[in-house]
């Protein structure tokens, strides 16, 4: 996955709590075998009407921030179905990072998986980020995962927490799987004594 | 001496390979050994294309089975062949992946395909004191048996394949107490939806979530697999039930549970699985079943339920802004009106389907209402098993003959309208009383409208044609 380091570039405010991943990939855009052509299904029924046309007052049509970077989410952002294509598709309409008070858990481990950065700030630094990106301009932010700090253009700015292995990852577009596979031997250990004591698991 | 420990707290540690960090507790990362998983046609192709790429094999192919059930057709006739380029592609694809890595595949032409959450269970797939996770949300459902379940994406699900476990941080532990029993025409789905009413759609974010109680132990084990498979939708990240002798006798004698002396062991195994006495959870809710009502959703989130005999909400009465805004904005695309009555509701379509509610206890609650009925004019009824097994039984037993006869149609298996990924799908604007989880805007199709409630509730609101308690239903009709 391509690592992330430091991001700049505007952010668009979709403030609705609950926003789901039917919503941000609906089901007419999980028919591949590969990841490819997602942008066009990220918040597909949102961004176009019934003839494909863009609808003018989605946010992501706007000028202002049709190349955000960064989202600045209500509550539970990614609830429900487990699609990653809902990860793929945000990443390949360019959003980097999202801003919000709590995501879905499925959601955000699939976001890690995909070195997309999802920054956890209290009700009142979000709201602050909200009213800066709902100005054209002055929407722009900057987030810094070594420092672990995000920064609007007018100098106003948050840190945020992140767990430590879950930062390196980011920060070093890590292979999860190459990196587990160093264990193989004591998986292997384990597995015999996991099957041995119960053995109707084998 | 140690503090007690919860049952999702020793499921973990049994199956701990080694820890990541040198945290405790909740938010500690670990490798954790998983003990099955299933795969399904949409969410997997990626994860084998990465296996391809990378020259990697799987782990333990005999510990997955793969199912067809997202995107094939419930027509009554079944073929092979799926009618659409998408999904024909990912049924190869599918059944190339498995014939390549050596997974057990039940293609849409099996006598036990259905819809994976009712089939694995079915089989004897998943047992007690197993961690299971799987590419698919309503993995949640295999809590009932007394396994971990929890869902996974397609990257997690690749990174099973290869290594057999996952990087997995550990979740704070929730307890949901359902005391007492569930009063006539109150089912488990109403107990549930009365969970995400209470704590809201992630009011159990960041939790593994124990269900316990008198009312959980008077539940069948289908109508436990209800509460479980739903209990995602308020957040749950796992969730888990200690098992009982009614797990015991469910599982006994299913194809792939253990048999003779294997079994003994099993059960004595199994029996120990349950928290201490002294065990604390991060959170405790308790849930009074004799309060719990017939419940209905009239907006676009599972947590904006109200009990059948309540009006639609007024958002102007919500004093909190956002939520004001949310609910103003669920009611338009509902295209309801606050104060009107919920059981007035007219529908057009009725179904009764979903890994939610669609085993055969589901389908024995709706065709009691539907005995001797005819459903409204104006309205499609549609019945998908939960599987094919489910089908076969229900027939066999003649419930196909009372849907019929209601004038609802009598399908074959697989997920369907829940999210209509296949060629079921509500037109816009079309208003569906339906028995499963999720009521997204556009989740049963663009501009469809989904009000979710028990089975039962869904038969009585097709005879009806509109939104109706089920409890008076005899007497209005």
């Amino acid at each position: 996955m391509e690592p992330f380091t430091t991001v700049s570039g505007p952010a668009a405010a979709l403030p609705a709590a609950n926003i789901d991943t039917d919503v941000i990939m609906p089901k007419q855009f999980l028919k591949g075998i590969d990841r490819r052509g997602l942008d066009r299904g990220a918040f597909h029924d949102l961004r176009f009407d019934e003839t494909g046309a863009a609808r003018p007052g989605f946010i992501l049509n706007r000028p202002e921030w049709a190349a955000a970077r960064f989202l600045v989410v209500g509550p539970n952002f990614g609830c429900g179905s487990s699609r990653e294509h809902a990860v793929w598709g945000l990443l390949q309409l360019g959003i980097r990072a999202i801003l919000g008070t709590s995501f879905a858990g499925i959601f955000a481990d699939n976001a890690a998986n995909n070195g997309l950065l999802l920054i956890s700030l209290n009700e009142e630094a979000l709201a602050a980020f909200a009213r800066r990106a709902a100005d054209p301009g002055g929407n722009g932010l900057t987030a810094d995962l070594a420092a672990q700090c995000i920064t609007a253009c007018d100098g106003f700015e948050a840190t945020f927490t992140i767990t430590p292995s879950r930062k390196d990852a980011l920060l070093r577009g890590l292979d999860a799987i190459g990196a587990t596979l160093d264990h193989a031997a004591e998986i292997r250990a384990f597995e015999a004594r996991h099957l041995a004591a119960q053995p109707w698991l084998a | 001496m140690a503090q007690g420990r919860t049952l999702y707290d020793k499921l973990i540690d049994a199956h701990l390979v080694r820890r990541l960090d040198d945290r405790d507790g909740p938010g500690a990362e670990v490798l954790l050994y998983i003990d099955r998983t299933v795969l399904n046609e949409y969410t997997s192709p990626q994860a084998f294309s990465g296996l391809r790429e990378a020259g990697r094999q799987v782990w333990r192919p005999s510990a997955a089975l793969a199912v067809v059930d997202h995107v094939n057709p419930t027509a009554p006739n079944r073929v092979a062949a799926m009618p659409d380029a998408g999904g024909a592609r990912q049924v190869a694809y599918f059944a190339e992946n498995c014939r390549d890595f050596g997974i057990e595949l039940l293609d849409v032409l099996n006598p036990l395909q259905g819809i994976e959450h009712v089939v694995a269970p079915e089989l004897g797939f998943i047992l007690p004191g197993m961690v299971v996770a799987a590419g698919d949300s309503h993995t949640t459902t295999y809590g009932a048996l007394g396994a971990l379940g929890f869902g996974i994406g397609t990257s997690d699900i690749e990174h099973y394949l290869a290594t057999q476990t996952l990087r997995y941080r550990r979740m704070r532990r929730m307890r949901v107490s359902l005391d007492g029993i569930l009063p006539a025409g109150v089912t488990a789905k109403d107990a549930v939806m009365a969970l995400i009413r209470l704590i809201g759609a992630s009011g159990a974010t960041g939790y593994a979530v124990e269900f316990a109680g008198s009312g959980i132990a008077a539940l069948s084990v289908e109508g436990r697999m209800t509460v479980c498979n739903m209990a995602v939708e308020c957040g749950a990240r796992g969730v888990v039930m200690a098992p009982d002798a009614a797990v015991f006798d469910d599982l006994r004698g299913r194809p792939r549970a253990p048999k003779g002396a294997a079994w003994d062991a099993a059960v004595a195994d199994w029996s120990r699985l349950r928290s201490d006495p002294d065990a604390v959870f991060d959170r405790e809710v308790t849930l009074s079943a004799a309060e719990i009502e017939p419940l209905v959703t009239w907006g676009t989130s599972p947590d904006q339920a109200a009990a059948i005999g309540d009006v639609v909400p007024d958002p102007s009465a919500e004093p909190e802004g956002a939520r004001r805004r949310d609910m103003a904005r669920a009611l338009a695309y509902m295209d309801l009106t606050p104060g009107t009555a919920l059981s007035s509701v007219p529908i057009q379509r009725a179904f009764i389907g979903s890994c939610t509610n669609a085993r055969l206890s589901d389908l024995r609650e709706a065709a009691t209402v539907l005995r001797g009925r005819r459903i409204a004019e104006g309205v499609r009824g549609m019945v998908v098993p939960g599987s094919s097994s489910v089908r076969r039984a229900a027939e066999a037993e003649g419930l196909d003959r009372i849907f019929r006869e209601a004038g609802f149609e009598w399908r074959q298996s697989g997920c369907s309208l829940c999210l209509a990924m296949n060629d079921d799908v509500l037109a816009p604007g079309e208003r569906c009383a339906s028995s499963t989880n999720r009521n997204f805007e556009g989740r049963q199709g663009t501009g469809g409208r989904t009000h979710l409630m028990s089975p039962a509730m869904v038969a009585a609101a097709a005879v009806a044609g509109h939104l109706t308690d089920v409890r008076r239903f005899g007497r209005e009709n």
